[in-house]
């Protein structure tokens, strides 16, 4: 049943794909529109679709600042936070 | 019947009894015991029972109230669940193990002095390692004895701390010490505090150890060292300020190294401590409305972390494999679990309508009121983080992703017995339930009038949409960047790595000289000693053989000896070394106590 109906999807992934795009557009107008904001603390948090660009913005920022921070090597060595899985072996 | 009966004595003399429960009546018996706790939970009602005189101190073992009532509830259902998530395990002493760590975490729950507690404390520490050891690969062991090492460590620091503060107050009673005008026992017993749970740079065990634990074992460990952690801060340092800075960087440290890592529950491992992160913080600001949020983040946690390692657990139950680089699109063959662990992965992300979501923003809103808001922001910036690895990475790339499997694997794989199934299913309707019925979770915390409040907003269409927004905006980042997010086969080094390797270069500090002189010696001895004298005469000979040979060689023999001693002490005898240090520091304290 569930393998059938992800099969479904995966089969239909460009509609699937559009309809999710469709609700994150529904999603910000709705809080542009409809949400009452005063419950809100900070003024920024009245920006349209703030909490939007919040976490687009905090998803890119953590993938890249962990990535980089696991690939860059430290003080100038060949030490990285990455290490071969067989870095503590004898 | 009696008001009170500690459930912690009833699973440890049920874990005692457990291998005399053979044949038919195993099963029967591990169900039984964890419910006959919990009934003894619900049974329970608020006062003080339990209490010892002991020397010339009196112990509490039983302080019945709503701050131990939410963590007790919480901890005796886990173990129910638990247990029959491990019900096809034959080995009874891993259910022994189990059952007499949980014991351990519901003695401190319950206790209401630092000599119980601490007795309960390494009760936990020196249980639990078990679930390390039983896994019985190669790394087991030197997993465990980490583990026990760090926490032998930190029980002495704790040990400490309130020694100090007995010599210099005279009270032994764990409850709410002087956060505002904190000594420095209050900081030793802090640390002792954090660092079960797992709060940077005291953290590394947290990982090594649950990573390497047996399937059964990892999903009682991740419920019970760190969240009886957050109840002895709740109770003993809430509104320590620290706490917040502590907290938060927990909440992204445990983000960033999920991201880099690799293997599925090393990955859940790092996302306890960013979850601990909220809890810790909530503490420390310390408001009823944060430890309200504190506790149901607490209770929230136990439940869905629970459930994700047992999904990730059930995979590699069924194929051997727990890394991300080796497996993948495997919803064909376990669509069950997949399903089981994307409910944990919404709950931990705090999805409308599951269990984080009622749980987590109540810290949030809590350091609102409080205007930190640099904390609240932090902290919502870690939740975009837990969606996109517990709820997207996760799932993704076990079940979805590039087919990393082996031939074997694949066909391995399948959804995992019934009883595990059964165990996730119940944790799964608890997440869903606690997300969707607030008053279930609300009703228990300790602070009414602040639940009540906090009720009104919760499903407020401001917080609905806020939340929204942050996941599924995050969730279009995680698929535009999803190549960046590639599983590689690597492993991220931590602070272990100071004792890991900074402890290996100790080793060899003190091996490589004594050696040097060994060998020094032994040469010096055979060109002056021994060979010019066996050529002049038997006097001499004999004289070499009776005085130098017994002074000399003994020498030899002894400084060698100590090397050979101190191999021993790196490689295998070290649980004697730490019942040494443990008693010798617990006898030098006691004596500066009363000298």
């Amino acid at each position: 049943m569930i393998v059938k109906l992800i099969d479904y999807l995966r089969d239909r992934l460009k509609t699937v794909i559009r309809i999710c795009y469709g609700v994150l557009a529904l999603l910000v107008l709705y809080d542009i529109f409809f949400v009452d904001k005063h419950s809100a603390h900070l003024a920024i948090e009245k920006v349209p679709g703030f909490w939007a660009i919040f976490g687009f913005i905090a998803c890119v920022l953590i993938i890249i600042l962990s990535k980089w921070y696991g690939h860059v090597k430290w003080f100038g060595s060949d030490f990285r936070v990455m290490s071969p899985e067989d870095f503590y072996d004898d | 019947m009696t008001e009170f009966i500690h459930p912690g004595f009833v699973l440890i003399f049920g874990a005692l009894l457990l291998p005399f429960a053979m044949g038919p009546l195993r099963k029967p018996y591990i169900m039984l015991v964890p419910i006959l706790a919990f009934m003894s939970v619900l049974n329970m009602q608020h006062g003080t029972y339990g209490v010892v005189n002991f020397m010339d101190w009196e112990l509490t073992f039983g302080r019945v109230d709503a701050l131990s009532q939410v963590f007790g509830y919480i901890m005796t259902l886990m173990c129910i669940i638990g247990s029959m998530y491990g019900l096809h395990v034959k080995d009874p002493k891993e259910h022994m193990a189990a059952w007499m760590y949980v014991g351990g975490s519901l003695g401190v729950i319950y206790c209401a002095d630092y000599i119980t507690l601490f007795i309960f404390w390494e009760l936990m520490a020196f249980t639990s390692v078990f679930l390390v050891w039983f896994r019985k690969r190669k790394e087991s062991l030197p997993t465990g004895f980490r583990y026990l090492l760090v926490h032998t460590a930190g029980g002495l620091i704790l040990l400490a701390g309130f020694v100090l503060r007995y010599k210099a107050t005279g009270a032994l009673d764990f409850n709410l010490l002087d956060v505002d005008h904190p000594a420095l026992y209050t900081y030793l017993i802090m640390v002792g505090f954090i660092l079960n749970a797992a709060v940077p740079p005291f953290h590394a065990w947290l990982p090594d150890a649950y990573g390497e634990a047996t399937v059964s074992g990892a999903v009682f460990m991740c419920a019970f060292t760190t969240k009886t952690a957050v109840y002895a801060l709740a109770r003993g340092l809430a509104g320590l300020d620290i706490l917040i800075v502590l907290g938060v960087i927990m909440a992204l440290y445990g983000v960033v190294y999920a991201v880099l890592e690799n293997d599925s529950r090393r990955l859940l491992a790092y996302h306890i401590i960013s979850q601990v992160g909220y809890m810790v913080a909530g503490v420390g600001i310390g408001t009823q409305m944060a430890i309200n949020g504190a506790c149901a983040h607490a209770f929230a946690h136990i439940l869905y972390k629970g459930l994700l390692f047992m999904g990730c657990g059930s995979v590699l139950y069924m194929t051997g494999k727990s890394k991300f680089s080796e497996l993948g699109g495997l919803y064909k063959k376990m669509p069950w679990a997949f399903v089981f662990t994307l409910i944990g992965g919404l709950s931990i992300s705090a999805f409308p309508l599951f269990s984080g979501f009622v749980s987590k923003s109540m810290i949030v809103f809590a350091g609102a009121e409080q205007h930190l808001y640099w904390a609240s922001f932090l902290l919502t910036l870690a939740s975009a983080g837990t969606f996109l690895h517990t709820g997207l990475k996760v799932p993704y790339f076990i079940w979805f992703g590039k087919n990393n499997c082996s031939k074997e694997t694949w066909e391995k794989a399948a959804d995992p017995p019934w009883n595990m199934m059964v165990a996730m299913a119940v944790a799964s309707f608890l997440c869903i339930f606690i997300g969707s019925y607030t008053p279930y979770l609300y009703k228990m915390l300790p602070y009414q009038n602040e639940a009540a409040d906090y009720a009104l907003h919760v499903y407020s269409s401001y917080h609905v949409s806020e939340s929204l927004q942050i996941l599924l905006f995050t969730a279009l980042g995680f698929f535009l960047l999803i190549k960046k997010l590639a599983p590689e086969p690597t492993i991220s080094i931590d602070m272990d790595w100071f004792y890991r390797i900074g402890g290996r270069g100790f080793f060899w500090l003190a091996r490589k000289p004594i050696q040097t002189f060994d060998t020094w010696f032994s040469e010096v001895y055979r060109t002056v000693g021994l060979h010019p004298l066996m050529t002049t005469s038997k006097f001499w000979s004999w004289f070499d053989w009776h005085g130098i040979d017994g002074v000399v060689d003994g020498l030899a023999r002894f400084v060698r000896s100590l090397g050979t001693k101190l191999r021993t002490v790196q490689d295998g005898r070290l649980q004697h070394n730490i019942y040494y240090a443990v008693a010798i520091v617990a006898v030098l304290i006691v004596t500066y106590v009363y000298g």
